[in-house]
């Protein structure tokens, strides 16, 4: 039988395997230099896209509650008055099950007052009433397989080299297809410029080696947040990784997103 | 209303039940009556398109009256396909983006193309090469500026040997040849913008292009059998009975495989009772229990069935007269039926939260870019194109070669 594997075919594939390797980081950060130039993403001068991996992680037991992520992030980044957040904080209440009724738990109820800025009123329920009661932060997910980005007719929204998630103002056509495709209602269209807005982990902050403002106004380290490329064992995202077993939002939908928590419940969705 | 107004209401009243995201929480849902009539219409291109392809491909001569008026339906609608769609965008004037640096991964990018291609390479050519005679003789036997328009389409290609028709007949049936899949393609892909949004049970959905196509096909021949018979009664002739006898026929062959299609997505979604089913279950019952199932699946789907079904069966004992009407009513109740079921996918994808525990509403405005007038402003423009084609191009008084 004639071998079809000739020496010069193996070395013809070896060779492209091998250049494809070593092509992929020079091409990462030739697209981040070109999306520099082109997209208006609000980073500060000199920043390097390629030299971080941002992340978020929330533990939802350190929650509050108090709502002022939500409020630091509306006034930090001009989110317009309304039903618009770039962030917000749902709580859960999840009642006990009627005696005798054989169910495990009661029905639960989720809420979020003006995406949670000014707090929460006393649940409709009794404490002797409530099972459990939580507060969940939301924000953008981070996805590394971003159905927003996919379905961008234009590319206005792309993924950053250092895992944001972007939106060029300038270029966006305010179709609206990108706030349909986010599983996790993150987008929405921006009144005031017609254009799909959402978090941007404040990219103008952290590009300057600030936090982004939730996570600077936390008062119980709800919000961790890091740099992958840049996190010793010591820093608080290795240490949440180590501590805590995580999960992510609506993980059946093989977004895999970036932003991971701690301690949430079946019910959260 | 200014702004601030408007989002104090949004505030104060509630536009859900239950819980929705903040951001969902808004008056209206993003995407309004606009992206309704986007797939409509695109649908009834296809369709009439389709209508054309059955006497040009495959050889269906009863269907040779409605040919020329198919083919100028197609065309008419198509002009009008992307207006919703361009009066929706937050910024129109950056529409040509989607041309000029098209997101590839994207089905709206794409779409873009496909419409191109569709308009410019299929449906423009044809029509050309369909009437290129005509137009050469028209153009010496009309007079005035009709003359100068019939002269100016014939682009300076005023041969008319027996080969050069002949030619034309050949580009015309393989430009009808590769239109057929080119028409599936452009309201596939409407289909696939829907069926590819993971995030919403009610649209990710593998079967939704070929909905999309099946009932576009039916409401494509609901439209030329509408229009042939307002075109017929206009003109205050008889309607040749063995062509409208053939279209009804294909429409109702056409309705057994949609309506069959759209049964089996509902059975799979009722049996596999997959996230989110509680909350589909409660839009049937509420949200949409008018238009989903007295508008799409009684008006729309049954009664066009038992009328065409039993026409199909007792033909030749129904007299002419009411063969015409339950005709002509079929097509209407189709074309609201096919209507209603945009309504359904489009708006009945926004009514709920992503997060499954909410419900929202939708009112629309009368006035404004997204209210009734401008829908229907939307849908009488291609019947006002429509019969300006009709008056170029189907006039009684012009003689037709009508050769396919």
């Amino acid at each position: 039988m004639k071998n079809s594997y000739s020496r010069r075919s193996v070395l013809t594939v070896l060779g492209a395997a091998v250049t494809g390797v070593l092509a992929s980081p020079a091409a990462r950060t030739a697209k981040a230099a070109v999306q520099k130039v082109l997209a208006s993403t609000g980073a500060a001068k000199g920043y390097d896209p390629t030299r971080h991996k941002w992340v978020m992680g929330i533990d939802v037991n350190n929650c509050i509650g108090c709502g002022l992520c939500a409020e630091a992030c509306k006034r930090e980044n001009h989110v317009p008055e309304g039903p618009y957040y770039r962030t917000w904080i749902e709580r859960y209440t999840i009642a006990k099950p009627k005696p005798g009724s054989g169910d495990a738990r009661g029905a639960a109820t989720v809420e979020s007052p003006m995406g949670g800025m000014n707090g929460f009123k006393d649940p409709e329920l009794s404490k002797d009433e409530i099972l459990h009661s939580f507060f969940v932060p939301k924000l953008c997910n981070l996805c590394q397989h971003s159905p927003c980005v996919q379905v961008c007719p234009v590319g206005a929204t792309f993924d950053a080299p250092d895992g944001a998630v972007l939106i060029d103002p300038k270029y966006c056509i305010g179709c609206g297809f990108c706030i349909q495709a986010c599983p996790y209602g993150c987008r929405f269209l921006n009144p005031r410029t017609r254009t799909a807005e959402k978090c941007t982990l404040c990219y103008h902050r952290i590009t300057k080696g600030l936090q982004p403002a939730c996570v600077e106004i936390c008062p119980t380290q709800a919000r961790v947040f890091g740099d992958l490329k840049n996190s010793g064992p010591d820093d608080p995202i290795q240490k949440f990784y180590r501590n805590n077993k995580v999960q992510a939002l609506k993980p059946h939908l093989g977004t895999e997103p970036r932003v991971l928590y701690a301690g949430f419940d079946k019910e959260v969705s | 209303m200014s702004l601030e107004i408007t989002n104090a209401i949004a505030e104060l009243t509630p536009h859900f039940e239950g819980y929705a995201y903040p951001n969902e929480a808004t008056p209206h849902p993003l995407w309004t009556v606009l992206i309704v009539l986007y797939p409509y219409i695109t649908g009834l291109v296809a369709g009439a398109f389709i209508m054309a392809s059955l006497v040009r491909v495959f050889e269906v001569k009863a269907l040779q009256p409605v040919y020329r008026l198919s083919l100028l339906t197609a065309f008419g609608f198509l002009l009008c396909a992307p207006l919703p769609l361009l009066l929706h965008l937050g910024h129109p004037e950056r529409c040509f983006q989607v041309m000029i640096t098209p997101h590839l991964t994207s089905p709206m990018a794409i779409f873009g193309f496909v419409y191109a291609w569709y308009l410019m390479a299929v449906l423009l050519l044809e029509l050309w090469f369909d009437y290129r005679h005509d137009l050469v003789v028209w153009s010496q036997t009309t007079t005035g500026l009709k003359s100068t328009i019939y002269r100016l389409l014939t682009v300076g290609v005023t041969d008319t040997s027996e080969p050069a028709l002949k030619l034309d007949a050949r580009i015309g049936h393989i430009l009808s040849v590769v239109g057929i899949p080119s028409a599936f393609l452009l309201h596939g892909y409407v289909g696939f913008i829907f069926g590819s949004v993971k995030a919403n049970p009610w649209w990710g959905n593998v079967l939704m292009p070929i909905i999309f196509i099946l009932s576009a096909v039916v409401s494509g021949i609901a439209l030329c059998v509408f229009n042939y018979m307002v075109l017929m009664w206009l003109r205050r002739k008889l309607v040749d009975m063995r062509c409208l006898d053939v279209m009804g026929m294909y429409l109702f062959y056409a309705l057994v495989v949609d309506a069959g299609i759209e049964a089996l997505d509902w059975i799979h979604r009722v049996y596999s009772a997959e996230e989110g089913f509680q909350v589909m279950q409660y839009m049937a019952q509420e949200k949409l229990f008018y238009t989903l199932n007295l508008g799409q699946a009684l008006l729309g789907t049954l009664v066009p069935l038992l009328l065409l079904g039993s026409l199909q069966l007792f033909r030749h004992k129904v007299p002419e007269l009411w063969r015409r009407r339950m005709y002509f009513t079929s097509a209407m109740v189709i074309l609201i039926g096919v209507m209603a079921m945009r309504w359904n996918v489009v708006i009945g994808g926004q009514l709920f939260s992503k997060s499954l525990r909410g419900l929202m509403s939708y009112k629309m405005e009368f006035a404004g870019l997204e209210g009734w007038l401008m829908s229907a402003v939307l849908l009488c423009l291609p019947f006002v194109i429509l019969a300006v084609l009709v008056k170029l191009f189907l006039s009684e008084k012009l003689p037709s070669s009508e050769h396919a």
